[in-house]
């Protein structure tokens, strides 16, 4: 059995500008809109009310009843970007929260009163938190979200529809109570149907050859007897665990407890499932409206709770619980199977496989970023530059083999850097170079070795590679950009051999 | 035969004195060792030691590639058993084709490219801790005592081998608490028969300071997949960095 908790804002939008602007407060102001050449209103506020002045009313009708109204620009959709917000907030007392267009949420309050004492702990609580942060609102708790959204709005009794008495609530409600069209609504009244109490009687058959199919609709939605679903604003993930603390934590300590249970849990139902966590995000709902996002990511799947914390560990001084944090949730963005390994027998170093080095590089990546971790990989070309690229994971091979018959320096300069050299003849190691303002005399030389430009990936001239030693010993490899030409051949300086 | 039992009296306390400052005789068997002959003989047990902290100095870079090659040469017998390794750098200039001529697969090493020597240093203790490694090289330029002493009580615990390489080090002959302090310089290289071309790399290895060792200086060259020693005959050589000897630092 299901139990639905409808909040209605009576001020949605007026109220939220006395929260930003709190000189407002009790003063006549409307929000306007302009429709078809004329100035509408389109919201008021509460004192507003009180004068006559409502939504639908021509402003130039509400300054003739109030002279110094005050009026603001509505935008549209600014009711829907303040109720998603407040839904989200929400999502503290249920994990199931709707929007109610124009003016309210529906939380699906199934299985989440008891948490806070009761239906009417629990209404009361979220009630007065809404009032006390500034806005106006009614709600009520029922089976069905159609008798819910009618005592929200038009109840003058209990808030809380016990079980299975929908009929009797709504015997006495206006038909508007019912969330119907407005040309149905003005048909009943013509016709003395001011109660739904009046109709609720009448066979099936009259009642949809006078007011159509939308009537027996509403109204078996209201009592429960036609199924209605609502779409959650935030769809819960397959792998999820909640934590609603008591008392809101902001000690470290604190933090490090509650994700310890969390991911006792979630790893435990992810272990009987085979899965392991590749990404995971834990939020905190903060006592002040704010929520908190850590994201963690790992190199395997893994379902280990002390490996797993101590990533998140990592990540808790990132955490900012201000007053404290009312509700954790611990979501697995990303598993994939985990790789079964045999313990200990297996254990034994087996390189890049090793689940240490795994469970390290996860701990790196998160202090100092994945973009930071490299491992290289041979790719198909000559160029030196684009001999090798990062390999996208741990376990990446590749069939391409490090090219071999050439040496390569041990150590490669990022850019060339120009250098000045004495060449006599085409094609002949230099006899001398200066780099760094020093002069090296040339004793060994072995090359060239020429390498093209590959011309489909980018223009420019071949090089000619030297490995040169100079007098002290030292080895160096320098390339000559093109071919020889007696005045301007450009020599570059390229990388530095062991 | 009182001299014969002081003897072995002493060595059992140069050896209880050795394991207290972390010096552990290799508990994996490295076969016929690293081949560097006798520069092996300058450490205690006569064992190049593993699972410790070594550091090399290079000055140029044209130092901190020979130093590379040498390391490169040391890794082929740490990672022998398939065990990967991590190298830390800022600025890296390593080009990770050139190790393969030191028979290392660069796709066995993961390179961690990092701005902060903070950085560089946490990552690197973290590193140490992890028993899956070979071998954590760190490239950096200065390092005090108690940072190198921590990354040696790190790897006391693992038996992880780390490698300091400092380059341009601005205090070259600062104490720190790494086993042994390395520097290498390129030497010409010898081609026989006069053919034209540039021959094996060669070094000359400067072991500057041994803990419970005493240091030297060695001439090495990486031929065939392995280290060999080499004499110098000519005395026209003159290498061309200031050689650093411990007693500078006193001087």
């Amino acid at each position: 059995m299901s139990r639905y908790l409808a909040i209605y804002f009576t001020n949605l939008l007026t109220d939220y500008l006395a929260i930003k602007k709190p000189e407002l407060k009790d003063k006549v102001y409307v929000f306007t809109m302009s429709q078809s050449n004329r100035i509408m209103v389109t919201a008021s506020s509460r004192e507003a009310e009180k004068h006559g002045i409502f939504a639908n009313t021509v402003l130039a009708d509400a300054k003739a009843l109030v002279p110094d109204i005050l009026a603001f620009d509505d935008k549209p959709d600014f009711n829907k970007k303040l109720l998603v917000r407040i839904a989200k907030w929400a999502i503290r007392y249920s994990p199931i929260v709707s929007l109610d267009l124009p003016d309210g949420i529906i939380l699906d309050s199934s299985g989440c009163s008891h948490l806070l004492g009761g239906e009417e702990k629990y209404l009361e609580t979220i009630l007065s938190k809404l009032k006390e942060s500034g806005y106006n609102c009614c709600g009520s708790i029922s089976d069905t979200i159609g008798t819910s959204w009618a005592i929200a709005r038009l109840g003058r009794k209990s808030p809380i529809i016990q079980p299975g008495q929908q009929y009797n609530a709504l015997l006495n409600l206006p038909p508007m109570a019912l969330r119907l069209e407005q040309h149905n609504i003005q048909r009943l009244h013509k016709l003395g149907f001011d109660k739904i109490g009046k109709f609720i009687q009448l066979p099936a058959s009259m009642l949809r050859r006078r007011f159509g199919q939308e009537l027996l609709l509403r109204l078996g939605q209201a009592l429960g007897t036609e199924e209605e679903t609502i779409t959650p604003i935030i769809v819960k993930a397959p792998f999820e665990e909640r934590l609603f603390c008591l008392e809101p934590i902001s000690t470290k300590t604190g933090i490090e407890i509650a994700i310890e249970k969390l991911l006792d849990t979630l790893c435990e139902r992810l272990a009987k499932e085979g899965l392991g966590i590749r990404s995971a995000e834990l939020k905190g709902y903060r006592l002040d409206g704010r929520i908190t996002e850590t994201k963690i990511g790992t190199n395997q799947p893994t379902h280990q709770v002390p490996h797993l914390a101590k990533l998140f560990e990592l990540k808790i001084d990132q955490i900012e619980p201000d007053l404290g944090i009312e509700l954790f949730i611990l979501t697995a963005t990303k598993t994939e199977p985990v790789h079964i390994t045999q313990e200990k027998l297996w254990s034994g170093k087996p390189g890049l496989a090793d689940q240490n080095l795994a469970q390290l590089l996860d701990r790196l990546a998160i202090k100092v970023g994945p973009q930071a971790i490299r491992r290289y990989i041979p790719q198909a070309h000559y160029w030196p530059e684009r001999s090798l690229r990062p390999a996208v994971s741990l376990e990446e091979k590749t069939e391409i083999k490090w090219q071999k018959s050439n040496p390569r320096p041990m150590e490669m300069l990022h850019k060339p850097a120009s250098i000045q050299v004495t060449a006599p003849i085409p094609d002949y190691p230099p006899m001398n170079f200066r780099y760094k303002d020093e002069l090296h005399l040339v004793r060994k030389a072995d090359g060239p070795e020429r390498i093209e430009r590959e011309w489909w990936l980018e223009p420019g001239e071949h090089r000619d590679y030297y490995i040169l030693e100079d007098d002290k010993g030292r080895r160096y490899w320098v390339f000559r950009s093109g071919h020889y030409h007696e005045e301007h051949s450009a020599w570059f300086l390229h990388g530095f051999f062991a | 035969m009182m001299t014969a039992e002081k003897q072995e009296i002493l060595t059992q306390l140069r050896q209880q004195i050795s394991a207290a400052q972390g010096f552990k005789p290799t508990p994996i068997a490295l076969g016929e060792g690293f081949g560097l002959g006798p520069i092996e003989a300058c450490f205690p047990n006569k064992v190049f030691p593993t699972g410790t902290i070594h550091e090399f100095i290079a000055e140029h870079p044209e130092d901190a590639a020979a130093s590379e090659g040498f390391i490169a040469g040391l890794l082929a017998k740490l990672m022998e058993n398939g065990n990967s390794c991590l190298w830390i750098s800022r600025n890296r200039k390593l080009f990770p084709p050139s190790l393969e001529a030191f028979g290392v697969d660069p796709q066995q090493i993961i390179f961690l490219d990092l701005y902060y020597t903070k950085e560089i240093l946490w990552v690197m203790e973290e590193a140490l801790k992890c028993e899956g490694l070979a071998c954590v090289i760190a490239e950096l330029q200065d390092i005090d005592f108690a940072q190198s002493r921590r990354l040696q009580l790190a790897t006391e615990k693992s038996h992880v081998t780390g490698i300091l390489l400092r380059k341009e080090p601005k205090r070259k002959l600062s104490a720190t608490a790494c086993t042994a302090r390395w520097q290498i310089t390129p030497q010409p290289t010898e081609i026989s028969d006069g053919i034209p071309g540039v021959g094996n790399p060669r070094w000359e290895v400067n072991l500057l300071k041994v803990k419970n060792g005493e240091g030297g200086k060695f001439y090495i060259e990486w031929a065939e997949d392995r280290f060999t020693q080499f004499e110098i005959s000519d005395t026209d050589v003159q290498p061309h960095t200031t050689v650093l000897t411990e007693r500078g630092l006193t001087a």
